[in-house]
């Protein structure tokens, strides 16, 4: 793995305009992700984790330029170009789309009933005009199905002769045919049972260290998070609040958030010691978040400058980086 | 304890356009008042339809073998549910002696009626109360399962209550009958995993308050270990394992529940590799003869496994596997 930044994001927001408000006043706004810097590494596996409405859909899409972005920018730097996915024109967009991917969470929605396999792999070659025969097609769905485990059986089917974690494997060699060199991956593990998640999961490393891929892996699920991934991001309610490499996050969490994640992950032995912190309440709703630290509302050792003050990320020199007032005091 | 519910050989079969396929084959367990029930298994596994089948709630295509026996010990006496045929006389059972919690609370919820009417109207058709003390009893549960300023989100709609919400607001409807058993499917999997912390902990006080027995299904063998006291799983419409929740999850003895507990990313080890187990569950159209998993298993003996159906050995009092390895004394 090398140190190359592949993408690169700086105080990136998305807001998303809300209906109603004063006729003449400022619109209301969710602010879905805001102020959110984040380096991937080039080949890195980067896990971005979150529970449901804590924005870490939204910041995968932007890093796709598929969500509006407000403010920031965020930069994707390749060997021979580099675009500002903010000031990208229509020549370069249409580059950048081949050479990035998302694979969906359901694999049974993201799939045309009406259309085999081998259609479904094909049709990304096949809109952005990578080939130039229906042989050099052919070839290279068949060459990304046998990646895939799919056999060549598969590709003549409809997806729903497919159980759950075939499809998922469908979905994957779409996104992969135009041989993209950035994958968001968003939930893609979510919808299946473990016997098959572990499978799915495999693959994707596999084919990640095969291909020289970097993936962005968006997930709510941190001990999947915790196998797959080289390095985590925690989002809460928009904002980061911790990123380091995935062993020291597991080994020191340092913001309470995701202690109280950690610890809300059930454990296999029934007389495991009731230790955890339980979390009390639910995420606030964007549209009207709380002042000062926006994980002041639950969290269990708020005090008052939590409440007024937004703590900044704090970096250091292990790429450990935590957004805590008082992260520090909290470590003994 | 008392014995609360009886399950004599369950076989359910259901009547399609490819024929007619075998859903839940010949599974019996028996139930204690107060004690909780994980029933685990892949999609696919028969474990929602023996679910519903203690509630005669299966669509009408639906054939249960005639030595099919479900016994419900009530105060007034054993029900033969199988006897039960006219909605009136099931009555007596759904929503009142067996309440269930359903994975998806949005669609569990008419969205056009406040989430208090339905409260209320399921008491008055249950029970002799009149409105305004159905509506006291509503509100006292809401209440009583965690949900702050009660009397207002009696009033409210599904759809402005959060995921969390909604399904202790599911919780407390269910519950408000005072059940005598509570079918709960995956009620947890839905939601992220500190609200699935709190639920978790909301269901354990409530069986230690109410004294209901409760049937847990899900496919999360660490909820299974947080909440239950014993466990069953299920593969392809059979128990291959059942026994107390520390046997089984300490000392698995079916190659099936080995490779679901392998297969589970743990925290403790992040360099363990993950092992799925391999190929997908058969459709039931195609169910193997012999032993229903013999098709994945890596323990597979060859001409015993595909030919008979393993019977249930005892591995110890409280513990008994269906496998034929374990027959032929190799515990391991």
């Amino acid at each position: 793995m090398s140190d190359d930044i592949l993408i690169k994001a700086r105080d990136l927001s998305v807001h998303y305009p809300l209906s109603g408000g004063k006729l003449f006043g400022p619109k209301p706004v969710v602010k879905a992700c805001e102020g959110v810097n984040l380096d991937i590494a080039k080949g890195s596996f980067f896990g971005l984790v979150g529970e449901s409405g804590s924005g870490k859909t939204t910041l995968g899409r932007a890093c796709l330029k598929a969500a509006p972005i407000t403010r920031g920018t965020v930069r994707y730097k390749d060997e021979d170009v580099s675009y500002d996915l903010t000031q990208i024109d229509k020549e370069q967009l249409t580059d950048y789309r081949k050479r990035s991917q998302l694979i969906f969470q359901d694999p049974y929605a993201a799939l045309s009933p009406r259309m085999t396999v081998r259609d479904i792999i094909a049709e990304p070659l096949e809109v952005m005009g990578l080939t130039s025969s229906r042989e050099e097609t052919d070839e290279r769905v068949r060459e990304i199905a046998a990646k895939c485990r799919l056999n060549l059986e598969h590709l003549r089917r409809f997806p729903h002769a497919f159980s759950g974690g075939q499809r998922q494997r469908i979905s994957i060699a779409r996104a992969l045919v135009s041989r993209p060199h950035f994958v968001v991956a968003d939930e893609s593990v979510a919808a299946l049972d473990v016997s098959i998640q572990a499978d799915v999961l495999n693959l994707l490393k596999e084919i990640q260290a095969e291909m020289g891929l970097t993936f962005l892996f968006i997930s709510h699920d941190l001990s999947v998070v915790a196998h797959v991934c080289d390095h985590v991001a925690v989002m809460y309610l928009g904002r980061l609040v911790e990123s380091a490499p995935t062993r020291e996050l597991f080994a020191a969490p340092r913001h309470p958030y995701t202690k109280a994640l950690l610890s809300a992950i059930p454990s296999l032995d029934p007389d495991a010691p009731k230790t955890a912190q339980k979390l009390e309440g639910e995420i606030p709703s964007p549209t009207n978040p709380p002042p000062g630290c926006k994980f002041q509302t639950r969290c269990p050792n708020a005090i008052d400058i939590c409440r007024v003050d937004e703590p900044k990320l704090e970096h250091s020199s292990t790429g450990h980086e935590v957004a805590c007032h008082r992260w520090q005091d909290l470590m003994d | 304890m008392s014995r609360l519910l009886d399950v004599e050989n369950l076989t359910l079969q259901f009547d399609t356009d490819e024929g007619r396929i075998t859903a839940v084959d010949n599974v019996s367990f028996t139930l204690e008042a107060g004690e909780v029930m994980g029933l685990v298994g892949e999609s696919g596994s028969g474990k929602s339809v023996t679910a519903k089948a203690l509630m005669k709630l299966n669509a009408s295509n639906a054939h249960y073998l005639d030595d099919t026996n479900i016994t419900l010990h009530l105060e007034d006496g054993p029900v033969d549910i199988m006897s039960l045929k006219s909605s009136r006389d099931l009555k007596v059972i759904r929503g009142g002696a067996i309440s269930m919690i359903f994975q998806e609370p949005m669609a569990s919820f008419a969205p056009a009626i406040t989430i208090g009417d339905q409260m209320v109207e399921q008491l008055q058709i249950h029970t002799d109360m009149n409105a305004k003390r159905a509506k006291e009893v509503s509100i006292e549960m809401l209440d009583r399962v965690g949900i702050s300023d009660a009397s207002t989100r009696f009033r409210q709609y599904a759809f402005e209550l959060s995921g969390g919400m909604r399904q202790r607001a599911m919780i407390a409807m269910a519950l408000s009958t005072k059940p005598k058993l509570l079918i709960a499917d995956e009620p947890t999997t839905a939601l992220d995993v500190t609200i699935q912390a709190q639920v978790i902990d909301l269901m354990k006080d409530l069986v230690s308050e109410f004294g209901m027995g409760i049937v847990f299904i899900t496919h999360d063998l660490g909820v299974i270990a947080q909440t239950a006291d014993k466990v069953a799983v299920m593969y392809l419409g059979r128990l291959v394992e059942q026994g107390a929740v520390r046997d089984v999850i300490r000392n698995p003895s079916h190659p099936y529940t080995k490779g679901l507990i392998a297969a589970l990313p743990s925290l403790d080890d992040l360099d363990q590799p993950l092992s799925p187990i391999p190929g997908d569950i058969p459709s039931p159209l195609e169910r193997p003869p012999g032993c229903v998993f013999n098709t994945r298993c890596s323990a597979n003996m060859g001409a015993i496994c595909s030919r008979d159906i393993p019977q249930f050995s005892t591995v110890s009092d409280t513990h008994q596997v269906a496998c034929h390895l374990f027959k032929q004394g190799d515990a391991t």
